[in-house]
């Protein structure tokens, strides 16, 4: 139970002071600009569209700066301003086998139409601090090659051809696509569904999930069959043009995971696949993503449903960081009658107590 | 009455190429082209306004479409004083821009402007649009491993 308390009101008004006082640090250190963290921070500002689940580069940098770089803040108010616009309808499915590729390599082929393309990566650095970002480091300008014109197909539609693979399913028009933002969630939850909760869900708790299925709480022995980064042209069937109209483009990271076979007397064995897709340059969040999205086809697959990242209704009610901060952080709210009920009880309870351990010894005087 | 489905796709295939590239493009670029155009006498048929689409994805990148997450859209749509009707769409929250676009639009539609908004904004936003896309591609293309140039180099 919650009370209104009155006589706070100045209180929070100065505390928000203090907090934009705070936020703004230092005032002889220059000020933060929204294209210094779109441009400088990009990985987070990735995070925030993508978990925000907004794609707007400079609504997620606003965010940051304002949460004071506090990720999960920022992703509230990004959820918080979706709900100020009208939504005109919902585009065409991307085809991110048309992607600008920036970034695609395989862990399955070595030699893929296309190539193994690293682009700006972590991978292989030593993750050892470079002192010279400290200070005003200007980089060398990237190094070009001569660009082929070959297409970089995805490394599961090769597989598919020769059917070593299962395939995605089939979209059905008479099916409406799943939306959570519109109905409550139900179980059990079709892909759609999950799919859509895993995109925005938090990378950490996705990250962990995905961790315990390779440890052998659920089965997972996955391959990173192909992980892709870069643009993706968006349409949108627009009802007053009459036809599908380009709306830009945007980067997507998108992940296929190949994983264990599976097969029965009237199908031929074949793999099985687990899908992760981001905005931004998300590839923690698309491989985690991957790997729960298959622990999550155990019901479909047959599969024993006996650890947490198999379990849908575990994973997608727990998965979603606005919603759980918005639980666990509550706590901070005034509980001041709940507590004063509990305390009242408790001090009944102990003074009953009290009472008990000294009555026993005079019943056991007078039985004897 | 074939040839005016065929002269209807071939112009709406004008329009959309028209379209990504302006969506493609800066609204300052935009903006800079358009001054070295005369423009037509034209009115707002939908004011210029901000919202959200849905962007959706396909299981496994070719699979039954899943909502993946909103993006933010700018929209407008103008009329030119001699009919044609233009619409304007882009990704972002800059009505200015999605105005522009419809413009465009609108122009290409027309007998008059079409060949000044290829002219003067359209060719030039696409070379920039191109630019950009190429020298992006040249270099991702230094970033790809060559297995082969490797054994060749040890040999």
């Amino acid at each position: 139970m919650y009370v209104a308390v009155k006589g706070g009101e100045r209180a929070i008004e100065n505390a928000h002071r203090l907090l934009a006082h705070e936020r703004r640090g230092d005032r002889d250190v220059p000020e933060l600009s929204l294209p210094q963290i779109s441009e400088q921070l990009t990985l987070g500002v990735d995070r925030v569209m993508t978990e925000g689940s907004l794609y707007d580069r400079e609504l997620a940098a606003l965010a940051i700066k304002q949460a004071r770089g506090d990720m999960i803040e920022a992703i509230f108010l990004v959820r918080a301003f979706r709900a100020t616009l009208p939504r005109f309808g919902a585009t065409e499915p991307v085809d991110t086998g048309a992607m600008q590729v920036r970034r695609r390599i395989s862990s399955t082929f070595k030699d893929i139409p296309g190539g193994q393309i690293l682009g700006p990566t972590f991978d292989y650095t030593h993750r050892l601090l470079d002192p010279q970002l400290a200070d005003g480091f200007l980089p060398e300008t990237p190094a070009t090659g001569e660009a082929s014109s070959a297409a970089t197909p995805r490394v599961t539609d090769i597989l598919g051809r020769d059917g070593l693979i299962e395939p995605s399913p089939a979209s059905d028009a008479d099916t409406p696509v799943g939306d959570l933002t519109r109905e409550p969630l139900s179980f059990p939850a079709d892909r759609d569904l999950r799919l859509q909760n895993l995109a925005r869900a938090d990378e950490g708790f996705l990250l962990a999930l995905g961790y315990s299925s390779q440890r052998g709480y659920g089965r997972n022995h996955p391959f990173a069959g192909e992980i892709r980064f870069g643009e993706v042209e968006v349409g949108f069937f627009a009802e007053d043009a009459g036809f599908a109209v380009p709306l830009g483009s945007i980067e997507l990271t998108e992940c296929q995971m190949v994983n264990q076979f599976k097969g029965s007397a009237t199908e031929a064995p074949c793999f099985t696949r687990g899908y992760g897709l981001a905005f931004g340059q998300s590839e923690r969040k698309t491989m985690s993503m991957a790997l729960v999205d298959r622990t999550l086809r155990a019901r479909e697959l047959g599969e024993e449903v006996k650890a947490p990242a198999q379990d849908e209704e575990f994973v997608m009610s727990h998965s979603d960081n606005v919603q759980a901060t918005g639980f666990v952080e509550h706590l901070k709210l005034p509980h001041y009658v709940d507590f004063q009920s509990e305390l009242g009880l408790l001090r009944k309870l102990r003074k009953e107590f009290a009472e008990a351990a000294e009555a026993p010894s005079e019943m056991k005087e007078a039985a004897e | 009455m074939i040839a005016s489905v065929e002269h209807n796709e071939g112009m709406q295939a004008q329009r959309k190429a028209a379209m990504a590239v302006l969506a493609h493009s800066d609204a300052a670029a935009i903006e800079q082209c358009l001054e070295a155009v005369a423009l037509p006498a034209h009115e707002n048929l939908r004011q210029p306004e901000n919202g959200l689409v849905m962007v959706r994805g396909r299981i496994g990148g070719d699979g039954a479409p899943f909502n993946l997450g909103e993006a933010t859209v700018s929209r407008a749509a103008v009329r030119l004083s001699t009919g044609e009707v233009g619409f304007g769409y882009t990704l972002g929250r800059n009505s200015r821009k999605a105005q522009m676009i419809a413009l465009c639009d609108a122009m290409v539609q027309s007998s008059e402007f079409a060949a000044t908004v290829e002219a003067k904004v359209l060719a030039p936003l696409r070379a920039t649009v191109a630019a950009t896309r190429s020298r992006k591609a040249a270099e991702t293309a230094a970033t790809r491993v060559d297995f082969y140039t490797m054994v060749r180099g040890e040999g």
